[in-house]
């Protein structure tokens, strides 16, 4: 009876040990997911435990090759790793609630006011300070494709893209789906040119042998 | 049908959006604005200036706002279920093949290959932000914004809350 109770404290504990530990990076981490992965690290590797350093950079690895939001990816596997499917929707569900709430009750405020002129004189003033964080970001994205891809096509499929989507009205997705499949092609290619190009070495080198 | 249309418009964005969040912005903006016209341009501005005003993930910020507005609770709820679903499952999946794809060049190139287009989706909307600005409080706030909003978040590595909470009161003085 005793250990039933014990077992019981200490799933309890568990579960609450997850949601305070991703409610605090979801609502300490500024600047959208990327910029809480530091956090969520400090609360899963060294306040709690729940994994060494090594599995979370492989983690993190995996979930960055993968689309859509990373903290929620994140979040997902540490709460899976602990305490299975429920384990990982407690993890998500404490992570991104108390923002949203938050941003409901605000923009309702907000728009409650919505013909008062100071109201829109605020909107008015945050509109080029979201102009600049988005250029910013754009400005990552370009130097991380620089990177990548060096700047000859990196800029080349920039303007192919500029041309598509924006003046030819084509619906972004598609033109992603062409790029993800042609990258695979290519990395295929070489992939086999480089195997070949290995054996056709190994070859020489046992003739000379 | 909305329903079916906040679940889908959602569920494409975030797969399409390759590198976190940020990614996926414009193309939430293309679905919620240029596909089902739910809101207009600016609409999306100050939803998007209020969740870059509030910690945790972008993503569903927006996800879950837009869906509330269009749908309640409901569609909030599925607006976020499409956005976090579809890639928290394949995380816990794809880590029993772990070292099928770890350091894979295919998956290296085809995520360097999405960047330009994230690239250009975001140079656009900067644009079109910037545009709006220039139309409603004219060239002078525009650029005295834009440069303010350099120095503080690039030059003093300013809290973007307390710029954007800063500008609302310089927008709600001087530009009402």
């Amino acid at each position: 009876m005793l250990y039933w109770y014990k077992k019981g404290e200490n799933q309890l504990k568990t579960y609450l040990e997850l949601a305070i530990g991703f409610a605090r990076t979801g609502v300490t981490g500024y600047g959208g997911g990327p910029s809480t992965i530091p956090l969520i690290e400090h609360e899963a590797v060294k306040k709690y435990k729940w994994m060494n350093e090594q599995e979370f950079v492989e983690i993190l690895a995996l979930a960055n090759t993968l689309p859509g939001p990373i903290a929620t990816k994140m979040a997902a596997y540490i709460g899976y790793k602990v305490k299975g499917y429920s384990g990982a929707t407690v993890a998500i569900l404490t992570h991104i609630l108390p923002s949203i709430i938050a941003m409901i009750a605000l923009l309702g405020v907000l728009y409650s006011y919505k013909e008062s002129p100071i109201v829109s004189g605020m909107v008015q003033g945050v509109t080029p300070v979201i102009g600049f964080m988005l250029l910013e970001m754009a400005y990552r994205f370009f130097q991380n494709g620089r990177k990548g891809l060096g700047f000859p096509i990196m800029l080349t499929l920039s303007i192919v893209s500029l041309v598509i989507v924006q003046f030819l009205g084509v619906h972004p997705g598609i033109l992603i789906a062409v790029f993800l499949i042609a990258a695979f092609i290519i990395a295929d290619r070489k992939e086999k040119a480089a195997k070949t190009a290995a054996e056709l070495l190994l070859h020489r080198k046992e003739k000379s042998s | 049908m909305i329903y079916v249309h906040i679940f889908w418009s959602f569920l494409i964005a975030n797969l399409l959006g390759y590198g976190g969040g940020p990614a996926t912005i414009p193309l939430i903006q293309n679905e919620v604005v240029n596909h089902y016209h739910w809101m207009s341009v600016s609409e999306f501005g100050d939803v998007l200036a209020i969740a870059n005003a509030l910690p945790g993930p972008i993503a569903t910020k927006m996800g879950g706002y837009i869906g509330y507005q269009l749908g309640g609770v409901l569609g909030a709820i599925l607006a976020l279920i499409a956005t976090i679903l579809p890639s928290a499952l394949a995380v816990i999946l794809l880590f029993k093949f772990v070292n099928l794809f770890k350091g894979n060049p295919k998956v290296a190139l085809m995520t360097k290959s999405v960047q330009p287009i994230i690239f250009i989706l975001l140079a656009v909307m900067a644009y079109q932000f910037f545009l709006t600005a220039y139309e409603k409080s004219g060239i002078f706030h525009l650029v005295l914004l834009a440069v303010v909003s350099y120095f503080a978040l690039i030059r003093f590595k300013m809290h973007p809350s307390l710029l954007i909470v800063g500008c609302l009161i310089y927008g709600g003085v001087f530009l009402s």
